[in-house]
């Protein structure tokens, strides 16, 4: 009875559906779209924010709103590149790119990052400022607190042990600039929704700091262990083998870093994405998949969101956990 | 790829931004917090310890008291136990004078009644011998003729003694 029921349904929404012949959905230019920068902030249809272009080229500095170069117009002789290597850029006339410090989205996205964690570090400041050591703190400090102290203690005290009162400020910061970022990220709407510990360029600092902060302050030990490692001589001389590996490793260090952040962020947004275009894409194909499709899709993007919280959570700790570990080597010797 | 090529702008702007938070943060931010939790942690150990310290010290206070108390019970029965002893002995003692006193009395009074006796006896003797001293010259001066009248005399005298 109930199966019959059940057939009949899914028959009339399949016959009653509309067979719309639209124009054909390119699922990943979506995602690219999505997940690459851009120089507005599209909020929803219609509603689009345009952010400022700041150009400098061999003769000045050009500063106009995005807004004047909207659906491939041409200003000042500058237009955003449809195709080749810089494609979705501005070029000038010649397709060459000027230096171009505009504000994109990632650029805005990591201003609302960085005076979220400079309003929220130095709130909690004062807050201790004003408190001292004679109350104890309580919900949003109290939480806090925690994370400032796990960090201290757990990550840049066990890892680094003597002397490590230097670098947990940095692995503090590090910590919760990629934290707020990733969680930001995953908030697809206005204050959040860019993608930006998803791009190299942001990872690539991150792991450029490091590289300073586990090579610049290491002692003497820690370059003698490169260039002229405890092993046999004859791995270090005449053809300095190991010397080479251990130069290559100071290297891979920050390189790893890099990648392992933008990767699983990045794969994280192409996953939600690409579950979110399965209604999309089943749209074509009749009420019935879609219907069930996008029953599937929605529960695979929460599980997916879960999992990237989980990950935004991780991933940062592994950041700071490795570079921590890293110093801790550098200074061991 | 685009994706993979690090975009000049925002790396500019990354290493500005992280720069300064990181300037903001690790100057006024971090040391202050940390600094504040240290001090906390040390002022719990402190207060923990300095608790713990008036603990014990109440503790000791406590047994003092208690072995004070026990001290001063305990002198408190002897003293009790002392003025007993002397009350009984007071008690005793004025029982004894008052007997000694009392038989002293006793003494004097059967002194003085057995002196009061003899005298009164002494005096009645004297009367009785006065009085037969009397009645002898009485009967020796009439001079009795008959031995009648002497017996009469003689009854008469004895009747009026």
């Amino acid at each position: 009875m109930l199966r019959k029921f059940l057939i009949y349904i899914v028959c009339v929404i399949g016959f009653a559906a509309p067979t719309r012949a639209e124009e054909e959905l390119d699922v990943s230019k979506i995602i690219f779209e999505h997940l690459g920068d851009s120089y507005e902030w599209h909020i929803a249809q219609g509603a689009v924010i345009p952010l400022p272009c700041i150009l400098i080229n061999g003769e000045g500095v050009e500063v106009f709103l995005s807004d004047k170069l909207e659906h491939g117009a041409t200003y000042n002789g500058y237009h955003i590149a449809t195709e080749g290597d810089h494609e979705g850029k501005i070029v000038n006339e010649a397709g060459e790119r000027p230096f171009d410090i505009s504000i994109t989205k990632n650029v805005l996205e990591l201003f609302i990052v960085c005076i979220l964690l400079c309003s929220v570090v130095l709130g909690l400041a004062r807050w201790y400022k004003k408190n001292g050591s004679k109350k104890a703190p309580g919900g949003f400090v109290g939480m806090m607190e925690a994370v400032v102290d796990f960090i201290d203690k757990d990550i840049a005290k066990e890892s680094i042990g003597h002397g490590y009162e230097r670098f947990s400020p940095y692995l503090m910061t590090v910590f919760l600039f990629i934290l707020t970022s990733n969680l930001l990220g995953l908030i697809p709407v206005f204050p959040g929704g860019a993608n930006l510990t998803g791009n190299i360029a942001v990872t690539l600092t991150c792991a450029i700091t490091a590289f300073i902060a586990i090579n610049c302050f290491a002692p003497k030990g820690y370059y003698k262990s490169i260039f002229w490692p405890d092993v046999p001589i004859f791995l270090k001389a005449p053809l300095p083998i190991m010397p080479t590996i251990e130069f290559i490793g100071v290297f891979t260090k920050p390189f790893s870093l890099t990648v392992r952040l933008f990767a699983n962020i990045m794969a994280g947004h192409i996953i939600i994405l690409a579950l979110t275009s399965v209604v999309f894409v089943t749209a074509q194909m009749g009420a019935a998949m879609n219907a069930s499709m996008t029953v599937v899709s929605v529960l695979f993007c929460i599980f997916m969101n879960c999992l990237e919280l989980l990950v935004a959570f991780i991933q940062a700790y592994v950041f700071t956990i490795l570079t921590a570990n890293f110093i801790g080597l550098a200074h061991s010797e | 790829m685009n994706l993979l090529t690090p975009d000049p702008g925002l790396l500019f702007w990354m290493v500005l931004s992280f720069g300064v938070v990181f300037f903001l943060l690790a100057k006024f931010g971090f040391p202050v917090i940390v600094k504040a939790i240290n001090e906390r942690k040390e002022f719990i150990e402190m207060s923990l310890l300095s608790a713990k310290q008036a603990n014990e010290r109440l503790a000791a206070i406590q047994q003092e008291g208690e072995q004070l108390l026990a001290q001063a019970k305990a002198q408190q029965k002897e003293i009790i136990a002392g003025a007993m002893q002397e009350k009984q002995r007071i008690v005793q003692a004025a029982q004894d004078e008052a007997q000694t006193s009392a038989s002293q009395m006793i003494e004097d009074a059967k002194q003085s009644i057995q002196a009061e006796k003899e005298r009164a006896l002494r005096d009645v003797r004297e009367e009785v011998a006065s009085l037969a001293l009397d009645i002898a010259e009485k009967v020796i001066g009439e001079r009795m003729k008959d031995a009648d009248e002497q017996k009469k005399v003689i009854e008469r005298l004895i009747d009026r003694l």
